[in-house]
């Protein structure tokens, strides 16, 4: 006991397990279910920001990739789920072997999630070895590979139009359990040995490279945790939202999260929550305006793409103040585990 | 028919060679990609249909359009790179992604989701006999225009003292300040001479197409992207060289590919950048490493 206590991760996970719990007994006091609607999706956003800190934040590498992984999931689990019958409904040219499977949603997600991390594997493990520009330029190429691939493969993913039939099964519940062990592995990963080593590289990769630190294998492994809870975000969401398109998952998308987690601080992972929810939250309250102001008599014009504009206005404000972010680099934990100890002791 | 190939790859590939000249100039000096770089194209167009209603002259038009995109050019770089170079690479790729997504919302917002039609003088689709090939007119004018564009930059960058400023930026950047070069002028100057040369490949860009949307931005960007991988990314031959061959190769899958694997182009040419960077970092007429920052 009073070594799970002294752990540094314990306070932050105990923290955020708070933080959840109080989200849901809001919501279920609130009892709306657009709130449930929002809250839902933040979970899942959580996961998508806690996900890319373990790659991103970890190693230092811009990580533009990152959501085209998330489609891998929500497309394959989706494709798993289906019901036979919608299957010859809205894939009329599927491969038959995939024609007939449809199995329960919650494993079909799960599934999805170690696939895309296999996918992962193979295609970034010769990636891993760039750096700096180079290694920004090849995640982006790989976006616009995996885009472009999801788009044109219309026998699979019914090509630029919307993919749909997927049965709705994340609940506010499930999407909040997935996102609490996404916080668990986050910490994890980041004090272990792995982690150590692979934020060594980060820092200095040569002195790190000195003291044995294997910089290709340490960031592969990495990603393939970072595209493993990418995955399961994407069939979460796939569950949720029923229906999608290749638009989805593209530059907007990664934008959104890429300054989810630059914006709460990506070398800690209690940035990474933070910033997901301000981010998230902010962007749906600007959504709320827009619509507020549309269906007002004081405006008569139309107001699309506002919550954009003010959304990038207020990051590049946010950038220049705070470059390294909300949590720079401590985690809430250590600061609560400070305050604790500071009061003991008094 | 052979003559036509080269045909069409001289005339998109000198579209693609100033579009990729505009990008690597700022890569070269700061190793940061310039996602706001489309959106010069979509500030050129828009400019052009706000003044489409009035009396100016076609010519005085497009000068002023062009003006246009070199002023937000430079202050992409007071706005977005600036304030946040110093500090952080994901935050200046960040700050010039929503930089660009202001102009984009912008337009959305103040003008039209829908397209809207940028004037342009009919002699430019006009069709004339050259060599027996059967060509647009704009396709010889996109031609000779970047050749002069082409002369008239490599004698600046040779020649003026600016020039030279900006090619040792591009050689060894903490070394070239610390010889008493004002980083901030090289940048800004590399920022205004980006914008021109996208302004002018955007007057060719929107002779072919005739209107502008808000979306406008991304094709010009790829095409730049690409074409600066192919080249290596500091050089600015290497530049040019990579908008012919990616024209080449665009126009060669056009020819060769059937219909449904057509689709997958993109991958194909992404694809491509992965495996250069892996196998040839520094592009494929090589030229010093790349993508250091010094």
């Amino acid at each position: 006991m009073i070594k799970l206590i002294n752990n540094d991760n314990f306070y932050s996970i105990t923290f955020f397990l708070v933080l959840f719990l109080i989200i849901y007994l809001v919501n279920s006091f609130v009892g709306s279910t657009i709130f449930e609607r929002i809250v839902t999706i933040l979970f899942v956003y959580i996961i998508l920001a806690v996900g890319l800190q373990i790659f991103m934040g970890n190693s230092g590498i811009l990580f533009f990739a990152y959501i085209g992984f998330m489609s891998i999931g929500a497309y394959s689990s989706g494709l798993l789920s289906m019901p036979v019958k919608m299957k010859g409904f809205v894939l009329r040219d599927l491969y038959p072997f995939l024609q007939t499977i449809s199995i329960d949603p919650i494993i079909a997600i799960i599934i999805g999630g170690l696939f895309t991390a296999i996918i992962a594997a193979i295609l970034t493990l010769p990636l891993m070895r760039l750096k700096d520009a180079a290694a920004v330029i090849t995640s982006f190429a790989l976006l616009m590979v995996i885009h472009s691939i999801i788009v044109g493969w219309s026998a699979v993913t019914n090509g630029p139009r919307t993919f749909f039939g997927i049965p709705k099964v994340t609940t506010l519940e499930l999407a909040m359990i997935f996102s609490f062990v996404a916080v668990i592995i986050g910490f994890i990963f980041k004090n272990s040995h792995l982690g150590l080593l692979l934020r060594a590289t980060r820092d200095n990769d040569i002195a790190a490279d000195s003291i044995g630190a294997n910089t290709v294998y340490l960031r592969w492994f990495a990603v393939i945790i970072s595209a493993f809870l990418a995955g399961i975000a994407g069939g979460l969401w796939g569950h949720f939202i029923t229906s999608f398109s290749p638009k989805s998952f593209y530059l907007k998308e990664t934008f959104l999260i890429i300054s989810m987690i630059v914006i709460g601080g990506s070398y800690t992972v209690t940035g990474s929550i933070f910033g997901a929810i301000l981010v998230y939250v902010g962007h749906e309250g600007l959504r709320w305006v827009e619509k507020v102001m549309k269906f007002s008599d004081y405006i008569t014009f139309e107001l699309v793409g506002l919550t954009e504009v003010v959304l990038a206005i207020i990051m590049i404000i946010f950038l220049i103040t705070k470059p390294k972010g909300l949590f720079a680099f401590r985690e809430i934990g250590d600061t609560i585990k400070k305050k604790i100890i500071k009061i003991s002791r008094t | 028919m052979i003559l036509q190939f080269i045909f069409d790859v001289l005339s998109l590939g000198s579209l693609y060679a100033l579009f990729a000249l505009g990008l690597v100039l700022i890569f070269g000096i700061l190793k940061l990609v310039n996602f706001a770089y489309g959106e010069l194209v979509l500030v050129f167009g828009y400019s052009m249909f706000l003044l489409g209603d009035t009396p100016v002259p076609w010519f005085f038009m497009t000068l002023i359009a062009i003006l246009m995109s070199v002023l937000i050019s430079i202050s992409t770089d007071y706005i977005a790179f600036r304030p946040v170079r110093e500090k952080s690479i994901t935050a200046v790729l960040i700050t010039s992604f929503a930089f660009a997504t202001i102009l984009q919302n912008a337009a959305l917002l103040l003008i039209s989701p829908r397209p809207k039609n940028v004037p342009m003088p009919s002699f430019f689709s006009d069709s004339i006999q050259f060599l027996g090939v059967i060509t647009p007119v704009r396709n010889i004018i996109s031609i000779i225009v970047t050749f002069i564009c082409l002369f008239i930059f490599y004698q600046f960058m040779k020649r003026s003292h600016i020039g030279l400023a900006m090619r040792a930026a591009a050689t060894n950047f903490n070394m070239t300040r610390m010889l008493g070069i004002p980083a901030n002028l090289v940048i800004t100057s590399a920022f205004a001479i980006s914008g021109l040369l996208a302004g002018i490949g955007a007057t060719l860009w929107m002779s072919k197409l005739a209107n502008v949307f808000p979306g406008i931005g991304l094709e010009p960007l790829l095409i730049a992207f690409i074409a600066t991988v192919i080249g290596g990314m500091r050089s600015v031959q290497g530049a040019v060289f990579g908008g012919f061959i990616l024209a080449f190769i665009d126009i060669g899958f056009n020819y060769l590919l059937p219909q449904d694997i057509l689709k997958f182009r993109d991958a194909f040419t992404f694809t491509f950048v992965i495996l250069i960077l892996l196998i040839r970092p520094q592009g494929l007429i090589g030229g010093p490493a790349t993508g250091i920052r010094t």
